[in-house]
């Protein structure tokens, strides 16, 4: 293309905005740590571009929303932060991704190990449906061996009321996980993934298949969750990014075109573009 | 015609052409035909089989046929339970022979190897399953008796001998034909339906429960473990109790190589029988009219256990199946 005719304010590769410009709201901490860092994130389906060279920072103990039209790349995006890509065959991932000055994808890191650490839930609820509830919750510590009773228990406890579940199956933990409604199973599949101490959750829209109510508690749950995890939630639903999350990045046909505190983002977007998309003229 | 009409103009015409209707008609008449000369065929059969073998039924009683321990047609005095036992003990045997490696495989084909394997490997199992019986039969002559005889039946016989003759009951007198041989073969003959079974149930396991486990961090051996064969656990059940019925009924392989003895008890290493057996073997010397009827009526029994069994299987599948919400 030639760089004349390029419009000025639309960078082709916008470098990460410092988050926390603007008025930052009183959820967020101004200057938090940075808890995950991308840099130059590409991944390709054969030869389609999935996402292309996306650099973000998500700050720990903060919700980081990314949204943007059907196709756009979050979910591509969002299963590179924890090597879910490998599973897939013909499935390139480049760029780096560094969780506290680690990099998952440098030579001899163990993706399993990164998984336990970096936890997902997905935008249908996954729970393993031969499986009790309490089985569910804990099916992460039983892989790595733990058996000790009397600390399931305890986990199991802690993760669903985390989960903001306890009170619901407290008396039904032995009930499969089939039984519960698509809401709870939603929950339960949030704290099957606390269980194991994930320090970071990533979500894949996980309220695009569940009535409001249970979206309501799922949102309710994602403010109380980031006083200990950092939080990564794609959505397309910009009432809720604006809800949840602290951060907001908007990807266009694989770029990441603009990121900056959701205050801003939804006030003051710097791009044309993000600014057609959350004023709903596109998407 | 003037002119051709519009897409949406033909969409709004009413249904008129009679063929259309008639089509209709008629293709539900063919289906519901079919659907239910199939169910006349199986009743039929049960039917023959229980007329012809009525006069053992009534000599002998219900139980009483089934539970006999003498078949000697000479003497006019017929029980299928020799057969009973022979069929029970070759199919269950081979089935528990069969099952690991028949998953292992399955296993191996559905997750684990490249996707040009894998389609070697189904092949091969495919090919397995359409070899005609009597052709395994033939092999098991040739090939497997006399190198079990050689090399398993006659050396653990002699080690026996030697060294605890209070073994040598229990195993028999080894000939070459008998129970071991025929379980062997049955168990070759059911390991490709296990096998095709498990695979495909396997493969029909959703995506999204493989990725639950492996964002746990479960390993891929973890994520077979916790979420995929559980999944598939009723359709992968219902399989083998499937290649149990085959077993069960399978009938040439085994006549050819069971050995065929009437009588209680079996060996090991001596000859025995089994109810497809025993049907196929004395058929045509039958002349007595009792025991032609004795052996429609043992066709009678192997009827009503296969019945039983795939009614069983399907009844495993419900009950195993992963039902549930938002799955
Ligand atoms: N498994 C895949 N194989 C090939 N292309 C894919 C695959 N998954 C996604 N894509 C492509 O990658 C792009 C981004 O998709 P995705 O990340 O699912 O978007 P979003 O989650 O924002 O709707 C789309 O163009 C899509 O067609
Ligand atoms: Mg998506």
């Amino acid at each position: 293309m030639d760089p004349v005719t390029m419009p000025p304010t639309v960078p082709s590769n916008p470098k990460p905005q410092q988050a926390g410009q603007g008025e930052a709201r009183a959820t967020v901490v101004a200057h938090a740590a940075p808890r995950m860092v991308t840099e130059g994130i590409t991944v390709l389906y054969g030869k389609t571009v999935g996402v292309h060279d996306v650099s973000l920072t998500f700050r720990d103990k903060t919700v980081t929303a990314l949204i943007g039209p059907s196709g756009c790349g979050k979910t591509t995006f969002l299963r590179a932060l924890n090597r879910m890509h490998d599973l897939s065959r013909g499935v390139k991932v480049t760029g780096k991704a560094v969780l506290d000055g680690q990099d998952i994808y440098a030579n001899g890191v163990d993706p399993v190990t990164i998984r336990r650490r970096i936890g997902m839930v997905f935008q249908k609820p996954t729970p393993f449906p031969t499986m009790s509830i309490y089985d569910n919750v804990v099916a992460g510590l039983k892989l790595v061996g733990i058996r000790d009773r009397a600390l399931l228990d305890e986990v199991a406890e802690r993760s669903l009321r985390q989960a903001a579940l306890w009170e619901e199956v407290e008396d039904r933990l032995r009930a499969p996980a089939s039984g519960i409604s698509g809401g709870q199973q939603q929950r339960l599949s949030i704290a099957r993934a606390l269980a194991v101490e994930a320090e970071v959750l990533l979500m894949d829209e996980p309220t695009s298949s569940l009535d409001p109510q249970s979206t309501m508690r799922i949102e309710e749950l994602i403010q109380e969750l980031k006083n200990t995890v950092t939080i990564v939630i794609v959505t397309h639903n910009m009432q809720q990014a604006a809800r949840v999350s602290d951060y907001t990045a908007f990807f266009y046909e694989g770029d990441l075109v603009e990121v900056s505190d959701t205050n801003t983002m939804f006030t003051n977007p710097k791009q044309r573009r993000t600014n057609d998309y959350i004023t709903g003229r596109f998407g | 015609m003037d002119r051709a009409l519009t897409a949406s103009e033909r969409i709004r015409l009413p249904t008129r052409p009679i063929y259309r209707r008639l089509g209709d008609r008629l293709f539900q008449i063919v289906v519901v035909a079919l659907g239910l000369s199939i169910i006349a065929l199986a009743l039929l059969l049960a039917e023959v089989l229980f007329t012809d073998g009525l006069e053992p039924l009534r000599r002998f009683g219900f139980w009483g046929f089934l539970t006999g321990t003498t078949w000697d047609p000479v003497r006019g005095v017929h029980g299928t339970w020799p057969f009973l036992v022979g069929t029970l003990i070759t199919a269950i045997a081979s089935l528990a022979l069969s099952f690991f490696p028949a998953i292992g495989v399955a296993i191996f084909s559905a997750e684990y190897a490249p996707r040009w394997l894998a389609g070697i490997v189904d092949t091969i199992v495919d090919l397995l399953a359409a070899v005609p019986s009597v052709v395994v039969g033939i092999w098991g002559i040739f090939v497997l008796v006399p190198l079990m005889q050689s090399h398993v039946y006659l050396p653990v016989y002699f080690w026996a001998f030697e060294n605890a003759p209070g073994l040598l009951p229990v195993l028999g007198p080894p000939a070459g034909y008998n129970l071991v041989t025929a379980i062997i073969v049955l168990a070759l003959m059911i390991v490709p339906y296990t096998t095709a079974l498990a695979r495909d149930a396997i493969r029909l396991v959703p995506r999204s429960q493989r990725e639950a486990a492996r964002a746990l961090g479960a390993t891929r051996w973890e994520v077979m473990r916790m979420a995929v064969l559980p999944y598939a656990r009723g359709a992968i059940t219902a399989g083998a109790i499937l290649s149990l019925g085959r077993a069960i009924g399978e009938t040439m392989a085994v006549a050819m190589l069971v050995g065929n003895s009437n009588t209680l008890p079996f060996t090991f290493f001596g000859p025995a029988a089994t109810m497809p057996s025993v049907i196929v073997n004395e058929f045509r010397e039958a002349v007595e009219d009792l025991h032609l009827a004795s052996l429609m009526t043992v066709g009678f029994y192997l009827f009503l256990i296969s019945l039983t069994v795939n009614l069983i299987a399907a009844w495993l599948q419900r009950k195993l199946a992963v039902g549930g919400r938002s799955l």
